[in-house]
């Protein structure tokens, strides 16, 4: 029974890797650029989801659209900002510029908001006003599932249907697998391909505000550096699954949730991001596309 | 066989079916400099609304560079494009395709890892008017457009008997194929000039006169104008209306087939100089 509640917090957390390496994979897929400021938009989304819940009084549903649009702006904005002036440049110098990004934010939000953590209203606490646990009780009491990280779950699984359909079915869906491929013979094709790039970005920020929503609820400090580990993580798991991929970031997410917690339950909390990055690297010598991707080997 | 050419003001030739019409092409002094290499250099031809052209020349003397040049790919340092009289020296790559001119590629540059039916629907997206939500939503919009942009890919793949393929992944699809399905996807895009970079590269001589009959077909059933590089002499012999020559960046001759082939120019450009006897 123990095991069970360390394999569902394990998947619960890695569900929040698995929304925010969606985010990375599918920007890395469409523009070829690894965005480390990713991870920083979720922790902006979790700072204006916590400033409409305490200092607006907003309903947690609406701090999360609040945040999702906020977040959806901004992720358009540094695109635009500062990345698209480098859509020809190196990929090292698009890289660098990332990681400024991902200083800017973090020191933006230290200005704003201070370096003191706060205290993250969880859109649904662990116990409610009667005092009660708001958790699901199985087995007689013995394994209990928190609503939290039941909205998770459930939130990973929506997203990740939603983003295979809306990338399978749709006509942005199509240009955006045409514009990864080729982004060349996608313009000569009548693609905008300024125009998807954007889209992708606002599609990974929104998932990142959401991400940002559901890892501050379950763990409940929020400081400017909040989104820096889990976005580290997340990238791993994106590569984990094979990056590029939606179902290896998905699938790459689950696994590094869950290894990080059995890590901690049964070996040791210290350890447990050395055992996490060690299995990365172990998968990428076995598999070096990741688990899901697709090794491409180059043509001489 | 061929239709009689009538002279342009510039030194150009238009079919005597398209003369009174504005050219869906025309290209005043275009060229572009690489570093001090003029890589193209004066280029000047119109191409009527209907026809076949070729554009021919040893390997290096700067075809695909006009093609790069007209799709926008490379920008002009000299020179004016008019599509259907319009400038396109504004216009982005995406706005010169919307705008009526599509391409295929020297070598090939599908998207691999779509069906073959997606090839050809993702290039019908500038002409599809739903939009994101739509999309997201699953409007009735959505189902009507994707319906329409279905049948049309089915219809399009079915002039190159394509259309049992269309759920097959275009990586997948042997050689030919792939060289039809360039064709097809560039169709999609609805132009109203298609430019063809070596469409019979790698075909047999029976895949050729296939092919020769396609490009024919795709003429008149689409009332579009071709402009076309190949090397293979017969095939260009056989279709193109208009030929113009290239050779190091510069147009040498123009005219019929029958002109180019006896023309001492192009001779020279392709055999060398006849020494002196």
């Amino acid at each position: 029974m123990e095991f069970l509640s360390y394999l569902i917090s394990g998947i619960s957390l890695g569900s929040v890797y698995a929304i925010i390496a969606l985010g990375y994979t599918m920007v890395y897929g469409i523009a070829k650029m690894l965005n480390f400021a990713h991870g920083d938009v979720i922790m902006v989304g979790g700072y204006i989801s916590f400033c409409a819940i305490s200092y607006l009084g907003l309903p947690g549903w609406l701090a999360l659209i609040l945040a999702m649009v906020v977040c959806t702006v901004l992720g358009i904005v540094i695109e635009g900002l500062a990345y698209k002036p480098l859509r020809s440049a190196p990929s090292l110098a698009v890289l660098i510029t990332a990681i400024g990004v991902s200083y800017f934010l973090q020191n933006t939000a230290l200005l704003i908001w201070k370096a003191a953590p706060k205290v993250y209203p969880s859109l649904i606490p662990t116990t409610n006003a009667q005092g009660e646990s708001n958790a699901l009780q199985l087995f007689g009491g013995q394994l209990s599932i928190s609503y939290i990280s039941l909205l998770t779950m459930a939130s990973c699984i929506v997203i990740m249907i939603a983003l295979t359909l809306f990338t399978s079915k749709t006509k942005m869906g199509k240009a955006m697998r045409a514009c990864s491929e080729d982004k060349g013979a996608a313009q000569l094709m009548g693609i905008n391909v300024n125009a998807t790039i954007s889209t992708t970005f606002a599609i990974g920020s929104a998932l990142a505000a959401i991400a940002g929503v559901l890892l501050c609820s379950s763990y409940p400090t929020l400081q400017p550096t909040t989104g820096s580990m889990p976005g580290i993580k997340a990238f791993t798991a994106a590569v984990f699954g094979g990056i590029g991929s939606i179902p290896g970031a998905f699938l790459g997410g689950l696994l590094l949730g869950v290894i990080e917690a059995m890590a901690k339950a049964y070996i040791s909390t210290n350890l447990a991001n050395t055992i996490v990055f060690a299995v990365l690297i172990i998968v990428l010598l076995v598999k070096p596309a990741g688990l899901l991707g697709k090794y491409v080997p180059e043509k001489v | 066989m061929f239709p009689k050419l009538v002279p342009m003001p510039s030194p150009n030739l238009l079919t005597e079916r398209d003369a009174d019409k504005t050219p869906i092409l025309e290209c005043i002094n275009l060229g572009i400099n690489f570093g001090g290499l003029a890589a193209v250099e004066n280029f000047n031809m119109a191409i009527g609304r209907t026809e076949i052209t070729g554009l021919i020349g040893p390997n290096g003397a700067g075809k695909t560079t006009v093609f790069n040049l007209l799709t926008k790919v490379y920008q002009p340092t000299k020179g004016t494009i008019l599509l259907d009289g319009n400038d396109t020296h504004n216009m982005t790559t995406a706005q010169v395709n919307r705008a009526g001119i599509a391409r295929t590629f020297q070598n090939i540059r599908l998207f691999n890892d779509l069906t073959v039916e997606e090839n050809v629907t993702v290039a019908m997206n500038a002409h599809m008017r739903y939009n994101m939500w739509t999309g997201i939503f699953r409007l009735p919009a959505f189902w009507k457009e994707e319906r329409v942009a279905h049948e049309r890919a089915l219809e399009l793949l079915s002039i190159f008997n394509m259309a049992d393929l269309a759920d097959t992944k275009a990586g997948s699809l042997p050689y030919g194929a792939q060289r039809r399905l360039e064709i097809v996807r560039a169709l999609a895009t609805n132009p109203s000039l298609l430019l063809l970079d070596e469409p019979a590269a790698g075909m047999n001589p029976s895949e050729t006169a296939e092919l020769m009959e396609n490009i024919r077909k795709i003429r008149d059933t689409f009332q579009i104008a071709i402009l076309l590089i190949e090397h293979d002499m017969n095939l260009v012999m056989n279709i193109c209306e208009g030929i113009a020559v290239l050779n190091f960046g510069r147009i040498i001759a123009k005219g019929t087939p029958e002109d180019i082939q006896s023309n001492p120019a192009v001779i020279e450009a392709y055999l060398g100089k006849q020494k002196e006897a």
